[in-house]
């Protein structure tokens, strides 16, 4: 057994930030099982059957986020901070952007919610047998819409931030975005234009969203002539759009 | 005992599969590009420890609890017994009344309480220097997630053809980013984004995998997805119709204090 040298006031601090970090994903789940809940007893009437089971469950949902976003903020988190300050040292817009595209890569291909998604289309693809049903063609489907979302998202972020830094008008870029779902969907293969449709919106859940907006913020507020309002936001609708082609071009390409 | 551990070993070095890329890259960054070491390696380690526990735990949770709940709504609540029909494909659309209003109330709830929403209210309200509510906003978004998720499913329901429900959406986006407040755009564009969180895509789309696998003449594979498109699509029409209001508001208001 490693035991890991962090400091007595580190680990005091990070039992805070855990301890809160529980509440918060506690939170997360409240909300959706308060609906459930209320339906069951006010509109269905019935019990719920397997109710240990199902609290097990919640039980490990709730603390797996609650790892998860640590780990991301012990780890992942300072490192980007340290990268992104040494890449603006540089001054250069190549390393900004090659940034971007992997901060954007990094935090959706790692995005358990993606993971859940695909792996649910990759078992709706093989029931209907649009994809061998073995094992391994299930994941390499599934990894393959997780590589096309990642791909697209960090896309995405290298086009908003050269919108930030040109100060192209966002409704242009997403018209773009909308012509090119509009101009795939008709040659898409049918069964991947839905999956194709949610990643969209899959892969801004919980931890792309904070990240994103405060690269767009940031960015907008340090360049002189921009408005953070105008500029900063935008940048997340955009990473929304661009995992719909992405997807429908990969659902082509298999 | 040995065998759960063993499967949860395993399910590890899966997801340690799934977020070496991400590793990788770190690395090559700090080492090729900016050419020092770590700041913190254990830290880092640590880190990334916690993200593999967490994703495993969380993906098993899910298998658990959060696609069991989704599948389990979309059964109960088309079910023949519970909708009053003796014969399920002669069941019309406002049978399933219960199926949208669950899913407007999900959608609501959800939204409402979503930390990355809230975080962005404040954040707008701040720059906007208080010309955008932090409440409204909140309100507009969630608002608009819940009748994006009710006609989801009422799509789910009749069969509609996904693709034209998005572009006519779409359309109506583009109509009104001409007539809105250029300053509201890009909030409103985000906002579709903040709608779905790690823990509501999944009951969404288990949701509607459960009511297309359930309802008769509907088929997963074409009809289940596209409930978690609606959720982001529908809240960009709210918060740009609440900007709308809300400038048609500030101009007439101060006409009615002094009418001259």
């Amino acid at each position: 057994m490693i035991r890991l040298p962090l400091s007595p006031l580190l680990d005091q601090f990070l039992r805070i930030r855990l301890l809160r970090q529980l509440l918060g994903s506690v939170l997360d789940l409240l909300p959706v099982l308060t609906v459930i809940l209320i339906f069951q007893i006010l509109v269905i009437g019935q019990p719920i059957p397997d109710v240990g089971r199902l609290i097990k469950g919640m039980l490990l949902v709730v603390l797996g986020l609650t790892f998860f976003v640590q780990g991301l903020q012990l780890g992942l988190f300072p490192v980007g901070e340290t990268l992104a300050h040494a890449l603006a040292r540089k001054g250069s817009v190549f390393w900004l952007m090659t940034f971007a595209f992997f901060l954007g890569f990094g935090t959706t291909i790692a995005e358990p919610a993606l993971i859940a998604v695909a792996n649910e289309g990759a078992r709706i693809a093989a029931e209907n047998q649009i994809i061998p049903a073995s094992l391994e063609a299930r994941n390499s489907y599934a990894w393959g819409l997780r590589i096309s979302v990642a791909l697209a998202v960090g896309c995405a972020l290298v086009v908003g931030v050269i919108r930030i830094l040109k100060g192209w008008p966002l409704p242009y870029l997403i018209i773009a975005g909308y012509a090119g779902v509009l101009l795939m969907t008709p040659f898409a293969p049918p069964e991947i234009v839905g999956i194709a449709y949610d990643s969209g919106g899959v892969t801004t859940s919980t931890i792309t969203v904070p990240l994103v907006t405060a690269l767009g913020v940031g960015l907008s507020s340090s360049i002189r002539g921009r408005n953070p309002l105008v500029d900063g936001f935008g940048l997340i609708a955009f990473a929304s759009l661009m995992p719909m082609i992405f997807v429908m071009a990969y659902g082509l390409w298999i | 005992m040995t065998t759960e551990l063993n499967t949860f070993a395993a399910a590890m070095a899966e997801t340690l599969r799934h977020v070496a890329p991400v590793v990788g890259m770190i690395l090559i960054f700090q080492l090729l590009v900016i050419r020092r070491p770590l700041p913190n390696p254990t830290r880092l380690m640590a880190g990334f420890f916690y993200v593999i526990l967490g994703i495993t735990l969380f993906l098993e949770g899910l298998e658990m609890a959060l696609f069991p709940l989704g599948e389990w709504m979309a059964k109960q609540l088309t079910a023949p017994e519970f909708i009053g029909a003796q014969d399920p494909e002669g069941a019309g659309w406002d049978s399933y009344f219960w199926v949208y209003a669950f899913a407007a109330a999900t959608g609501f709830a959800t939204t409402m309480a979503e930390p990355a929403l809230i975080a962005v209210a404040i954040k707008a309200a701040e720059i906007s220097a208080g010309a955008i509510n932090p409440w409204g906003l909140r309100l507009a978004v969630a608002g608009g997630a819940a009748s994006g998720l009710a006609i989801g499913t009422f799509r789910i329901v009749t069969g509609g053809d996904l693709s034209w429900y998005i572009l006519a959406g779409y359309l109506i986006v583009l109509i009104q980013t001409a007539f809105a407040p250029k300053m509201i755009v890009g909030l409103a564009y985000d906002s579709g984004g903040v709608t779905t969180s790690t823990v509501t895509v999944p009951i969404v789309t288990a949701l509607g995998l459960g009511l297309a696998s359930t309802i008769p003449g509907r088929n997963p594979l074409l009809d289940g997805f596209g409930l978690i498109a609606f959720t982001c699509l529908f809240p960009i029409i709210a918060v740009l119709a609440y900007a709308q209001v809300a400038q048609w508001w500030a101009r007439r208001a101060p006409r009615d204090e002094h009418p001259d």
